[in-house]
């Protein structure tokens, strides 16, 4: 005993210390982390972002210096904080209660005073700051923006959050990241990389040299610049024809599913989320719950698309081959079926074939015929999925692929979708209970984005690229490869033809007569979309949308357009003149008709918009 | 056995544990110390190349020291200790006060420190008397003139002030215990230790609670041998009060730095820019090892600094940052490895002299890894001593190395008393 004690004590001593080290230096991690904070000093050294330009070339998107007036509290003298008040354009309290922040954070490191003065200010401001002491002037790149309009496209940059710093360790608190649009989208191609140099320090926070030689540390890299498909006139003028209204314009090159123009109204300038004001006019813009200013259109308006939808159901019966050119049908006012009220229809000539019911917009034509394509299979079921399959080659039901982080999906229904409704197989539905879809209201629902991509498809007979924003990645000289392979539709080629006829047809003597554009043969298909909101918990019917799909020329077609008014009545009333408007902007470069423009922008859908906001019972589609 | 037979060999092990020691502590004073003036390797102004000194000289002791007849050790024994007060008690007149203590006597640069030789000349004066013939521990006379023995070099040495020090003589309590002293005064040292820190860390009235309790239990446990009520009340009482004595002291005796120590270990307090800043950054030091380290010479919280005194008593948090937990754990094994070993040795001594001496040998070692280690990693509270061979510093090593290298000389002779 006496012999073994202090050896035993030895040797548990030895444990114990091994238990402390192990504990210290492999469980618990955090001492690590510390030693990074305390020894080692990281200093990143930000590239310039990448320019933005639209396909023809015309800066959209560059840099501007900012500078940042910063404080380090301890080092502040004594001042006339009068005098200083009024350069920086603040007032006394201000410059207290952000004084008391700064010193709060740190009284030894830097933090900023005044955010992101423009040069101006710069100017006036640094012959004059020798005699502030502890402020300086911090330089920072910042946005310029060269355009006014295109906001929802382009996005912003911002600080970047919490969240995402957890997310991604690329990013350190304070720094910009893109947020929305472009610049999210293609955030790592336009940020480029930081560099980065690790500075050892010693006890007293002193420079020592560079960690291990500098071994670590890395250049920064610049951001690529980035070409897109935006044509800046064209995306101008749709800003500027949808002035008093709301609603979105797609455009896309069909031959190559380059989007031409991407319009969400209302607008902003993209200018107001840069400099100063930036947080002030952000919080205008986002709390904005009336106009949704933020809320782009184009990518996430999900709307029944109305009559347009009618040439696909005409190109899915041709294909299924459950009527023929030749075959006309009559139309006593509506489509009757099922002993209930008939889907009415408006007054034009009648019986119809396939042509004159896409140029007449004729209800009955078409219900008749989807029912038809259901009613093929044994089962609606069948029917109905084997309908689905034909759009989804479109793209439609789903995302479109495009290269922006918003977007939705759509709804294309399903034999599944009606079966939960109709709670199937307790209770059966037919052909009959979907019977709205032959006319593009019902349960469909589609983004005009999705109504531009298969305007392209029909268009170009048969087959569309995913419509994208982005033209080229200078140096990388690339786009993504999705953008580059065709999509072919389920439809045959020469189904199209006669539908495109029908749409060719709606200008010649159809629903869109006074839209004709003088020397280009253009085709369309007018919309007119029933919707309603809810007021106080309760249903109510709004004015109809104004809905538009065209593309044009007719042979070899340039443009496919879809336009979308809220509230506008019927089709050719907003969304048409505006489709035929920015047709002829795209192909001829000028607009002739300038009683036609005049009218659209000084056309106001304001009233229209503060009616269900009144209170006050209200009249529709007047 | 004949008289006076010798042994020829010394034992390698101990000789190689020693020389790994120092020589690890070296490289890691040298990166400890390194700093960006590219100093010339023998610029004599550098810490490393000082301690390079040190170990070199450390050389020609060892010779010396192994020269000299085993015998003289036993014989002069007695004269080494009163030198050795004597030196202690000089610095009252002559010393130099460095960092607030008086343990130097200053040669030009350089500077001797008579408390680190203390140690080995009270060890040898301590063997001396316990295995004189005559004494027997069991008597109370003997038992206190052994504790004279290790008392009055600490009593000399605690107002240098040097209190760390001071505390590694209680390390002798253990050669004493292995010779015959009753476990009644280590169970009582350990016991006045617990209620100490339950103390301080509980509060007294759960001590005395406690106690109560504990106490309480055991009289009814043996309450069938009908127990002395009075003496289990006495010592009951005799807990309490020693807890409140304890209270009384931390609060109007000790000093604050004292009592600041102690909290941050017991964790009653929590401060990593003033007191406790040593130990906190000597903990990220050592945390940021990981499993293997940064390498040699590339810690950086060694090379910024950040660990005061890291040359000196926080050499093991640059062993624990640049090598990781493999290296740590080669270090403590070396330690053990040495400790152990001089332990084996002892025992196996076949006069008492030696054994005595062995035994003080590993303890005082075992003190200083034990009180060390546990305050660079944050376990115990701060008590400013060096760990053997690692920190910087001539006369720590030359004492270790004196202490060390007389019980390999006595191994070797393992002479038979006459």
């Amino acid at each position: 005993m006496r012999k073994l004690l202090l050896l035993s004590i030895i040797i548990i001593t030895g444990l114990i210390f091994i238990g402390r080290l192990f504990y210290l230096q492999i469980y618990d991690t955090s001492f690590q982390q510390l030693s990074e904070n305390n020894a080692i000093n990281i200093i990143y050294d930000y590239p310039q972002r990448g320019y933005m330009f639209d396909r023809n070339g015309k800066l959209l998107v560059s840099n501007q210096p900012s500078y940042d007036v910063m404080v380090i509290p301890r080092e502040v003298k004594p001042l006339d904080t009068l005098e200083f008040c009024d350069l920086l354009r603040i007032s006394k309290e201000d410059f207290i209660s952000i004084f008391k922040k700064a010193n709060v954070y740190s009284p030894r490191l830097p933090s900023p005073f005044i955010a992101q003065l423009n040069k101006e200010e710069y100017a006036y401001l640094s012959e004059k700051m020798h005699k502030y002491e502890g402020f300086y002037i911090q330089k920072r790149s910042l946005r310029e923006y060269s355009v006014t309009h295109s906001a929802n496209v382009l996005g912003f940059i911002a600080e970047v959050n919490p969240a995402t710093i957890k997310k991604n360790p690329y990013y350190q608190m304070g720094e910009l990241i893109g947020r929305q649009g472009i610049e999210q989208q293609y955030e790592e191609v336009l940020r480029g990389v930081k560099g980065v140099k690790y500075i050892q320090k010693d006890r007293f926070n002193r420079d020592i040299g560079p960690f291990k030689d500098g071994i670590f540390d890395t250049l920064p890299e610049r951001g690529k610049d980035i070409t897109l498909t935006i044509d800046e006139r064209l995306q101008a003028y749709g800003e500027e024809l949808f002035i008093n209204k709301r609603g979105g314009i797609v455009a896309i090159e069909p031959s190559s599913g380059e989007i031409l123009a991407l319009v969400s109204a209302p607008y902003y300038d993209p200018s107001l989320l840069v400099g100063r004001e930036r947080s002030k006019n952000y919080t205008k813009l986002y709390y904005d719950s009336i106009a949704k200013p933020t809320y782009d259109r184009g990518l996430n308006g999900e709307y029944p698309p109305g009559s347009p939808f009618k040439t696909l159901t005409g190109l899915i019966a041709l294909q299924e081959d459950i009527i023929d050119l030749k075959e006309t049908i009559s139309c006593h006012g509506g489509y009757h079926y099922g002993g209930k009220k008939p889907l009415g229809c408006h007054h034009h000539k009648s019986p119809l074939s396939m042509t004159g019911g896409i140029a007449n917009s004729c209800n009955a034509y078409f219900c008749t015929i989807y029912r038809r394509v259901i009613e093929k299979y044994p089962s609606p079921q069948e029917g109905v999925d084997n309908w689905r399959r034909h759009l989804s080659s479109f793209g439609l039901g789903d995302y479109v692929g495009i290269d922006m982080p918003s977007g939705r999906r759509g709804n294309i229904p399903s034999a599944k979708y009606y079966n939960a409704i109709y709670n199937y197989p307790n209770r059966k539905w037919y052909a009959t209970a979907t019977i709205s879809n032959a006319i593009g209201q019902g349960e469909v629902l589609l983004t005009p984005m999705q109504m531009a991509s298969f305007t392209a498809a029909i268009a170009n007979r048969g087959f569309f690229y995913k419509p994208h924003l982005i033209k080229n990645i200078h140096i990388a000289d690339t786009i993504p490869s999705k953008y580059s392979q065709k999509m072919i539709t389920t439809i045959d080629p020469q189904h199209f033809e006669p539908v495109v006829q029908g749409m060719n047809d709606a200008y010649n003597y159809g629903t869109a007569t006074a839209l004709k554009i003088p020397d280009i043969e253009i085709c369309g298909k007018t919309g007119t979309a029933e919707n309603y909101t809810k007021i106080d918990g309760k249903r109510v019917q709004l004015t109809d949308h104004s809905v538009f799909i065209a593309f044009a020329p007719k042979d070899n077609p340039k443009i496919a357009i879809a336009v979308f008014v809220e509230n506008g009545y019927w089709g050719s009333r907003w969304a048409g003149r505006i489709a035929s408007l920015m047709i002829e902007k795209y192909i001829k470069g000028d607009i002739t008709r300038t009683d036609m423009e005049n009218y659209v922008l000084q056309g106001s859908l304001e009233a229209e918009y503060a009616k269900p906001l009144s209170g006050e019972p209200f009249n529709i589609n007047q | 056995m004949v008289l006076g037979t010798r042994k020829t060999s010394f034992d390698w092990l101990t000789i190689f544990f020693y020389v790994a020691l120092v020589g690890i502590g070296w490289i890691n004073i040298y990166s400890a110390s390194l700093n960006d003036s590219t100093a010339g390797f023998f610029d004599m102004s550098q810490i490393y190349t000082k301690q390079l000194l040190f170990i070199f000289l450390s050389l020609f002791l060892i010779i010396f020291i192994l020269a000299i007849d085993a015998k003289f050790y036993e014989r002069f024994a007695s004269v080494i200790f009163i030198v050795s007060l004597l030196s202690l008690l000089g610095l009252f007149v002559f010393g130099k006060n460095i960092n607030g203590a008086t343990s130097w006597y200053s040669f030009g640069s350089f500077g001797v420190q008579p408390s680190e030789f203390a140690k080995a000349a009270t060890a040898l004066a301590l063997s001396k008397y316990v295995s004189d013939i005559q004494t027997n521990m069991q008597e109370f006379s003997h038992q206190l003139r052994s504790f004279l023995i290790i008392a009055l070099p600490a009593i000399f040495i605690i107002p240098q002030p040097d209190p760390g020090s001071a505390l590694i003589y209680a390390a002798f309590i253990f050669p004493l215990y292995r010779e015959g002293l009753h476990g009644i005064y280590l169970l009582l040292g350990f016991f006045i230790v617990a209620l100490f820190v339950s103390t301080l860390a509980f509060g007294v009235f759960w001590v005395a609670f406690g106690v109560l309790v504990v106490v309480g239990i055991i009289f009814l446990k043996n309450r069938k041998k009908r127990p002395n009520l009075l003496k289990y009340g006495a010592i009951a009482l005799t807990c309490i009060s020693f807890a409140f004595s304890v209270n009384y002291i931390f609060n109007n005796v000790f000093e604050q730095r004292h009592r600041d120590r102690f909290n941050i270990v017991l964790g009653k307090e929590v401060d990593t820019k003033g007191i406790g800043y040593n130990t906190n950054q000597s903990e990220i030091a050592i945390g940021s090892g990981g499993w293997f380290g940064k390498g040699w010479t590339q810690g950086t919280q060694t090379k910024g600094n950040f660990v005061p005194e890291q040359h000196t008593d926080y050499i093991f948090s640059t062993v624990g940052e640049e090598w990781g937990f493999a290296g740590s754990v080669l270090v403590v094994f070396l330690f053990i490895g040495l400790i152990t070993r001089i332990l084996v040795l002892a025992e196996r001594q076949k006069n008492q002299f030696s054994r005595v001496y062995g035994y003080s040998v590993a303890t005082i070692l075992f003190f200083h890894f034990f009180v060390n280690i546990g305050m660079v990693s944050g376990l115990f509270p701060t008590v400013g001593i060096p760990l053997p061979f690692f920190s910087y510093g001539g006369s720590g090593l030359w004492g270790f190395t004196i202490l060390v290298f007389i019980f390999v000389k006595l191994d070797a002779s393992n002479f038979v008393n006459k």
